[in-house]
C-alpha cells in the first residue's frame, strides 16, 4: 500500500513549538502567512517585523529574516526596511492593541505614504499578553479586565474599524477583512493574504489584511465557544470583505 | 576641496553624507530644521533616501528598521523631540543596531525655548531610555570638529554595534564657519553579517530583537552589553586640554561654552592667574584621565555649562574629593559670557594677588 502525502507543514514556519494558548487562532494565521510566502517563493526575500503582544515571539516561528519592533512601531520599522530594500518583501504581524491603539499613528501614516508593505492585523478585540484589557476594537458591552461592567460607549467610546478607516487613504492598494473562525473563512483569509502580498509585489502601495481572531483565555470561553463568538458577535461589528482593491480582480 | 562657509546644522548633514550615510529619517524641530532640509535636498544626489516621518517616534523606528538592514543611517532632533526618540534608542541598544542620532540641544524643560542649551547632558550620558545602558556621546565645539566627529560617530556605531549621539547646542547648529571636508580615513570595520536583508541562501533566518524572556539569559546578554561598554570606555575617550600643566584652577566645559571659557582663561592668564581648560569631547565615556593627572596638584575645578549643573556631577566623580569643584551655569537659553566666567574665576580663586 502506498501512502500519499496530502498535507505537510509549510517550510515558511520553523520547527519551534508556538507558545499560544489552546484555541487561539494565531497559529492558523501564522501558517496562512507562511504558506503564502512559500507558495510565492519569496521566503528568502522577505523580512518580517514582529510587534509587541502575544505575537511578539512570531520571529521564532516565521522561517525568514525577522526583526522585532517596539509596541505599535512595526509599520515605521517596516518602512525603514522597505525603503532601503525596495526589492524585498516586508510584512508586519500585529495585534489590535499594538496596531489600533499605541500604533495607530504609525499604521495610518505608513498607509498614507503608500508604503509597499503588507500588514497582517490580527483582531481579537482584547489585549491578550497583558491579561485581557480593553482594546480599541473591544465591542460595546464586552467585559474585559479594564471594562469589568462592559465597554460603555459613553465612557470608552466606540470600536475603531481599521479597514474602513485606512481604505479612505489614497496610499492603500489592498485592504480586506477576513476571519479565522471556520475552514471556509480560513481559506478566504489565505486568499486575502495572497492578494495583499501580490499588491506589494506589483508595487501598488500599502496592503493590509485584518483577520478576526479568538482569545479563549481572556474571553473566558472554551475554544469552540470562542469561534462561535467571533461569528455571532465580531463579524456583525466588523463586516468581512474587500475594502480596497487597486489591482482589480476578486 | 577648499574651505566652504556653512551653517552648523548643514555641516552635520554633509559630514554624514560624506561618511557614507545615505538614509535619513527626520522630523522638523527648531533649532535643527536646516539639517533635515539639507538632507532632503542632498540625499537624492547620492542615490540615498530622505523621508520625513510623522513623528520623532516614527523617525527613530524607521532608523531601527533601516539600521537592521546594515546601512548607515541617521536621524536628528532637538531636546523635546529627542526625548521622544529615547524609546527607540533603548531598542537600538538592546538589539545592538548602529545608528547616529543628533541632538541639537535647546532650552528646557518642557517646550522650553529654541535658544542654545546643554541641559540634555543627563539624558544623553546617563542612559536616557529604559534599561541599563550607556551610549557614546560626542560633543563638537566647532564646525570643523563636527566634520571629524560625525565621521567618527558612524565608525564607532559600526565598530561596536551601538547608537552614537552627536550632541551640539542651538548655537553650534545655527552659527556659520568655514569648514573643509578632507579625505576620510576609512576604518576597518566588522562585516554586518547580522543584517536582516532576506536569507537568500545564506543559511538560517537572522533575527533582530531586544527581547529575552529568560531572566538568566537576559542577564547574560546584559553582561555582554556591559563588556562592550567597558571596551568603549577603554578605547573611545576623547578630550582636549589647554594650559593645565601649571594651572591652579581648571575650567571644565564642552561644546561652544568651552570656546567662551577659553577667552576667559586667556584674559585671566594675562592678569597672572594660572588657569587651564579640560574640554570633554566624548561626554560618555567621560574623560577621567586628565582629572586623575591634575586633581592632586590643582586648587580647584570650575565646571561651566549651559545648564543648572549636570556635567559637574561627572567632574565631581572624577575628582573624587581630591580638590574643590565649583560650578557656574546659565540656563533657559542664556549663553554665559566671557566676562561672567572671568568674574567666576576671580571669585573662586580669591582674586588677583599678584
Amino acid at each position: 500500500m502506498t501512502m500519499k502525502t496530502v498535507f505537510t507543514k509549510t517550510n515558511g514556519l520553523t520547527d519551534n513549538p508556538t507558545h499560544y494558548c489552546p484555541g487561539c487562532t494565531h497559529g492558523i494565521i501564522h501558517r496562512l502567512v507562511a504558506e503564502v510566502l512559500e507558495e510565492m517563493d519569496i521566503l528568502e526575500n522577505t523580512i518580517g517585523v514582529a510587534s509587541v503582544g502575544c505575537s511578539v515571539l512570531s520571529y521564532e516561528y516565521f522561517n525568514c529574516d525577522m526583526t522585532q519592533a517596539a509596541h505599535g512601531r512595526a509599520p515605521a520599522v517596516a518602512t525603514g526596511v522597505k525603503r532601503v530594500l525596495p526589492d524585498r518583501f516586508v510584512f508586519t504581524y500585529q495585534g489590535d492593541g499594538d496596531l489600533a491603539s499605541i500604533g495607530i499613528s504609525e499604521v495610518i501614516h505608513a498607509a498614507a505614504r503608500g508604503e509597499k508593505i503588507t500588514v497582517i492585523f490580527v483582531n481579537n478585540a482584547i489585549y491578550g499578553m497583558t491579561g485581557g484589557q480593553m482594546a480599541p476594537t473591544t465591542l460595546i458591552g464586552q467585559k474585559t479586565a479594564t471594562t469589568p461592567f462592559g465597554r460603555d460607549e459613553s465612557i470608552q467610546g466606540s470600536p475603531i474599524k481599521v479597514c474602513e478607516m485606512l481604505a479612505t487613504l489614497d496610499g492603500t492598494a489592498y485592504i480586506e477583512r477576513a476571519s479565522a473562525h471556520d475552514v471556509q473563512h480560513i481559506q478566504k483569509a489565505k486568499r486575502a493574504i495572497r492578494k495583499a502580498f501580490e499588491a506589494q509585489k506589483n508595487g501598488l502601495g500599502f496592503s493590509m489584511v485584518e483577520i478576526l481572531s479568538t482569545c479563549p483565555t481572556n474571553w473566558g470561553l472554551d475554544p469552540y465557544e470562542s469561534l462561535e463568538w467571533v461569528k455571532d458577535n465580531m463579524i456583525p461589528a466588523y463586516p468581512l470583505g474587500v475594502y480596497k482593491n487597486k489591482q482589480g480582480g476578486n | 576641496m577648499g574651505k566652504v562657509l556653512m551653517k552648523g546644522n548643514e555641516v552635520i548633514a554633509e559630514a554624514a553624507v560624506q561618511a557614507g550615510c545615505k538614509y535619513f529619517f527626520g522630523y522638523p524641530i527648531t533649532p535643527q530644521s536646516e539639517l533635515v532640509a539639507y538632507m532632503a535636498r542632498r540625499l537624492p544626489e547620492v542615490g540615498g533616501l530622505f523621508l520625513q516621518a510623522e513623528s520623532e517616534i516614527a523617525a527613530i523606528n524607521m532608523v531601527y528598521g533601516a539600521a537592521g538592514t546594515g546601512v548607515r543611517v541617521m536621524t536628528s532632533s532637538s531636546s523635546p523631540g529627542f526625548s521622544l526618540k529615547q524609546e527607540g534608542i533603548s531598542y537600538l541598544v538592546g538589539s545592538e543596531l548602529p545608528a547616529v542620532v543628533v541632538n541639537v540641544v535647546r532650552g528646557g524643560p518642557g517646550l522650553g525655548n529654541i535658544q542654545p542649551a546643554q541641559s540634555d547632558y543627563f539624558q544623553v550620558t546617563k542612559g536616557g531610555g529604559h534599561g541599563d545602558y550607556n551610549i557614546p556621546v560626542l560633543a563638537p565645539a566647532s564646525l570643523q570638529e563636527i566634520v571629524e566627529l560625525t565621521s567618527e560617530a558612524f565608525d564607532i556605531a559600526d565598530r561596536y554595534r551601538t547608537p552614537v549621539i552627536l550632541m551640539g547646542d542651538g548655537m553650534l547648529g545655527q552659527m556659520m564657519e568655514p569648514v573643509e571636508f578632507g579625505e576620510r580615513n576609512e576604518s576597518e570595520l566588522p562585516e554586518k553579517k547580522w543584517a536582516t536583508t532576506g536569507t537568500r541562501g545564506d543559511g538560517a533566518p537572522k533575527i533582530i530583537t531586544s527581547l529575552e524572556l529568560n531572566a538568566e539569559a537576559l542577564e547574560q546578554r546584559n553582561h555582554k552589553l556591559q563588556q562592550k561598554f567597558a571596551r568603549i570606555k577603554e578605547n573611545e575617550v576623547r578630550y582636549e586640554t589647554y594650559k593645565i600643566d601649571d594651572a591652579d584652577y581648571i575650567i571644565v566645559a564642552f561644546g561652544t561654552v568651552a570656546r567662551i571659557a577659553l577667552n576667559a582663561i586667556n584674559k585671566a592668564r594675562q592678569q597672572g592667574l594660572k588657569v587651564g581648560l579640560i574640554r570633554p569631547i566624548s561626554l560618555w565615556p567621560f574623560p577621567e584621565k586628565p582629572f586623575f593627572e591634575t586633581r592632586d596638584r590643582v586648587k580647584g575645578y570650575i565646571a561651566v555649562e549651559m545648564s543648572a549643573g549636570q556635567m559637574v556631577e561627572d567632574v565631581r566623580l572624577a575628582v573624587n574629593g581630591h580638590a574643590a569643584v565649583d560650578f557656574f551655569g546659565r540656563t533657559g537659553g542664556v549663553v554665559p559670557t566671557q566676562e561672567e566666567i572671568y568674574q567666576k574665576l576671580l571669585s573662586v580663586s580669591g582674586g588677583i594677588t599678584v
